[in-house]
This record gives structure tokens, C-alpha cells and sequence, in this order.
């Protein structure tokens, strides 16, 4: 079964994100798209200081089966890119919400952080 | 609810996704797909692979009416338990579909795709007309393919000491009945290995005793990235009823002689073979991207001949597991240099190769 912690916030297209306490926020995938796309064999990263908007596309996941595109959750700047995903994108895969992380964003505004879904709403989607 | 094969609760067992498959519920993955296709490649797997439809065929006129409906040709199987890969063509010279068929102690078996059962069916009962044969779909076999270096060791520990010793030493594309089980040295992944066609109710036991064995479950996912290694076609991707046989690389499964042997396309086909001499069809290629990306079907292929631009398009693609980048089936004019993919928008350079890219666990193109 899928796990869906429950101090993350999450979009519905399935990036996570968790507030850090110098009010950057960390974005990934959710344990349950990893489940989706399978073994993930390559990632585009996100462009470190490139200005998002959020549901903006930022990111490529390719696995075995299939290509899928990551959306930033939030506007804000990348200030910083997991670069040990570009030889070891099977991270995200085992650890999609500790070592698997895609970057850290410097929102815009915190407040669009309520746009998205907790725990349980996003669980509910994913049914 | 799809149909379900005689081993759908040992998929659930083992934890198996399962996903709709041309009407049937199969498993897609156990755990990994990159896991289970290294499993095949370096030591051994089992597929259940009873969703493909078998098509026994008896009577005074078996032999000739397989000659009639197949591009290759049945005279070839001058012995019990010999097998052969064959297109199955319309009036177009278009791929109806692609199957092995196996000569039995008595008449013929065929093995057809599960997506074109009934599509099939209908194609071989119409041909049939005027022709004294009976025509026999075995629903109540399944079929268990266990392939990788290890394979035939592994089977051959759970069979009868004789039977045993008979399967351990058939050769490729040779086959064994005993009593109601056929074994043959047939399959799908490039890899030496078995496919064992026995009564539904024997299923479930051989797959536990397989397992028991440490044989790996596979799913179709892995089974589909370890054809595509071993540069198979797979019906309805590489090929359909709008693909020549000549454009699908499969000329070399027709065969041309005795010419007096007339089987159905055989005019339309020999006019492709001319057309593609003349540059005027594509061929079926294999492609490797050895940067970063993944190839996949669908993706707009641009090349050059003769100095002009020209298009082709990826019929099957995927990431290697054993080689590590991606590889593709493509369909692209002939004489096609400067090949490059069209992957989301960008313009990305691929080489041109042979069609084959893994046996036995090794790279084989260069």
C-alpha cells in the first residue's frame, strides 16, 4: 500500500511538499506515483533559480514504462536541485519522500500552500 | 472483471499488479520489472502466458492447408515435435498475425495472439472452407513460459526421470509431447528456455513447484522489455493488417520456395519485396539512443535520403535494463542516414542498428 504522510501537503497531480522551518518548501513525488510510473530509469531535473508558477512544468520522470511531467505544487524560485537523482533516479523509487526529493522552492507566497490537499484528501484521489 | 487464467489467484499470491490485457486480467508486475527481467537474464523466470490462444489442427489436409494459410512453410517441420514461426497474411500481403506452429504426433498446433483470438478464428474457419481439416481452439490448456540460463535445469528437476532426460536435450525450436503436456524449446525473450502447454487443471502445481524451485515470477511488463532486447516483433505494435511483412522485418519467415507453393499474399508480398528494393517501402530497424531518455512508440523518427529529408516513426520502445539506455524498434525509409527522434519537441541523434539487440545476456549489435 501506498504511504501518504501526514505532515506533507500534495497536489493532485502527485508532488508532495513539506514546509521547512526557514519557510522554503521541499517538492517530490508521492510514494504512490513512484508505485505508478515503476522502476524510474531517468529524471530532468528542475532548473536551479529558474521562477516557477505553480502547475508550471518543471520536471521530466521517465521510467520503464512510461514518461510523466512534474508540475511545481507552488510559485516561487528553485533554490536549490536533488542532483544525486541525475545517476541515482532509483531513489525515488525507494526513499520518495526523504532521499527522493526534486528541489526546494522559496515560495512566492506561503499562502498557496492551502491550495493544496492533505493527507487524506489526497489519499482519496489515489483510490 | 476480465477472464481469468488458471493462475490468477497464484498472481494475487505474489502480489502481482494485474492489468487488463485484451480482455484478460494479467499480471503486469510482482515487485520490479527491471528485478524480474535481471532474473530472466542471469538466472530464471516463469511467465503464465495461458491468455494466448492455441489452435490445434488435424485431418487429410492439415499439412497443406497450413501451406496455403502461411507465409512460412509446414514442409519444413519434416519431424514430430519441429517448430516454426510464421506470418499469418490477408489477400494485401498484410500481417493478420504472427504465431509458432508446432507439428504434433498428430496434425498441428498453432499458437496465436490472445488480442486477435477471434479475429483469427474467423480468418482460419473462412479459409478453411473446401479444405478437409478440423480446426480445434484449446481453451483448456494453459501455458507456462520459463526461460534464462537456468531454465531448462529448473524444469527439468520436477519432471519424470525419462521425460526429463528428453527435454534436457531438445534442441531449439524442437518440442515434446507426453501424454497431455507438450514442452517445447520455444519463447520470447531471447534467452534459452521452455514453454510448457498442459491441461489447466496442471497449472497451479507446476507453478508452485516451479517457485519452490527459486523460479522468479514475471510479469508482462518485463516480458515486454525482454522481447524488445531480443528484437521480436509484438503484434499490433511492430506490425498489423496495414504492414507488409517485408516492412516488419519478417521476410525471413516467408518462404519463397518452392514458388509453385501458393499461399495467401504471396503476389502481394512478392511485389513489396521489389518496392522495397526500388526504396519505395520502409524496413522495420532497431535504434539505440545512448544518451539520456527513453525511446517510446509513437515518437516521430527524421532522417535523410539521398540529401532529403525524410520521416519514420517508433513502432515499439523501451529502456534496456541490461544495456542500460534505450532502444527501439523503428519502421524508417531504406537507405535512411542522420537518423534523429523527435522526443517532446527536441531533436535528439539515434544510431541505426540490426534489429537484435540482446542474446543470452549479451549485447549483440554494434
Amino acid at each position: 500500500m501506498s504511504s501518504f504522510p501526514e505532515d506533507l501537503k500534495y497536489a493532485a497531480t502527485h508532488e508532495w511538499v513539506r514546509l521547512e522551518e526557514d519557510g522554503t518548501v521541499t517538492v517530490g513525488i508521492s510514494d504512490h506515483a513512484q508505485e505508478l510510473l515503476g522502476d524510474i530509469v531517468f529524471i530532468e531535473l528542475p532548473q536551479e533559480g529558474a521562477n516557477v508558477d505553480a502547475k508550471q512544468e518543471i520536471s521530466v520522470v521517465e521510467s520503464v514504462k512510461a514518461a510523466s511531467d512534474i508540475y511545481a505544487p507552488i510559485s516561487g524560485e528553485i533554490i536549490a536541485i536533488n542532483e544525486d537523482l541525475i545517476d541515482a533516479p532509483e531513489v525515488v523509487n525507494s526513499s520518495p519522500y526523504t532521499d527522493g526529493w526534486f528541489c526546494r522552492i522559496l515560495p512566492n507566497d506561503e499562502a498557496e500552500l492551502e491550495e493544496l490537499l492533505d493527507a487524506n484528501g489526497y489519499a482519496a484521489i489515489c483510490e | 472483471m476480465g477472464l481469468q487464467t488458471p493462475l490468477y489467484q497464484k498472481h494475487l499470491d505474489a502480489g502481482a499488479r494485474i492489468v487488463d490485457f485484451g480482455g484478460w486480467d494479467m499480471p503486469i508486475q510482482y515487485q520490479s520489472l527491471m528485478d524480474e527481467h535481471h532474473a530472466v537474464r542471469q538466472h530464471c523466470g516463469v511467465f503464465d502466458v495461458s491468455h494466448m490462444t492455441v489452435v490445434d489442427v488435424d485431418g487429410p489436409q492439415a499439412k497443406q492447408w497450413l501451406q496455403y494459410l502461411l507465409a512460412n512453410d509446414v514442409a519444413k517441420l519434416d519431424e514430430e515435435g519441429r517448430a516454426l514461426y510464421s506470418a499469418m497474411l490477408n489477400e494485401d500481403g498484410h500481417v493478420v498475425d504472427d504465431l509458432i506452429v508446432y507439428r504434433m504426433s498428430s496434425g498441428y498446433r498453432l499458437v496465436v495472439n490472445c488480442g486477435t483470438r477471434e479475429k483469427d478464428l474467423r480468418w482460419m474457419d473462412r479459409q478453411a472452407l473446401g479444405f478437409d481439416v478440423s480446426i480445434c481452439e484449446r481453451p483448456d490448456l494453459a501455458i507456462l513460459a520459463v526461460h534464462g540460463p537456468e531454465s531448462i535445469d529448473k524444469v527439468c528437476q520436477l519432471l519424470p526421470e525419462v521425460l526429463a532426460e528428453t527435454v534436457s536435450k531438445l534442441g531449439n525450436f524442437r518440442a515434446t509431447e507426453a501424454d497431455d503436456w507438450f514442452i517445447a524449446r520455444t519463447g520470447y525473450t531471447g534467452e534459452r528456455g521452455l514453454e510448457l502447454i498442459i491441461p489447466n487443471e496442471d497449472a497451479p502445481d507446476l507453478w508452485d513447484r516451479l517457485i519452490a524451485t527459486g523460479v522468479k515470477p514475471i510479469g508482462l511488463g518485463a516480458r515486454d522489455t525482454l522481447r524488445l532486447e531480443a528484437g521480436m516483433n509484438l503484434y499490433g505494435h511492430d506490425m498489423d493488417e496495414t504492414v507488409s511483412p517485408i516492412a516488419a522485418n519478417m521476410a525471413q519467415t516467408i518462404a519463397w520456395e518452392p514458388k509453385e507453393r501458393e499461399f495467401i499474399g504471396r503476389n502481394a508480398v512478392e511485389q513489396h519485396l521489389e518496392q522495397q528494393k526500388q526504396g519505395l517501402l520502409p524496413e522495420l530497424t532497431g535504434i539505440v539512443l545512448e544518451e539520456r531518455g527513453v525511446l517510446r512508440e509513437g515518437q516521430r523518427i527524421v532522417v535523410e535520403v539521398n540529401g532529403e529529408e525524410a520521416e519514420g516513426i517508433i513502432t515499439s520502445g523501451t529502456f534496456s535494463p541490461t544495456l542500460k539506455h534505450s532502444i527501439a524498434l523503428a519502421r524508417i525509409p531504406i537507405g535512411s542516414t542522420n537518423c534523429r527522434v523527435d522526443m517532446r519537441g527536441k531533436l535528439s541523434p539515434v544510431r541505426i542498428v540490426k534489429p537484435n539487440f540482446v542474446r543470452f545476456g549479451k549485447k549483440v549489435f554494434e
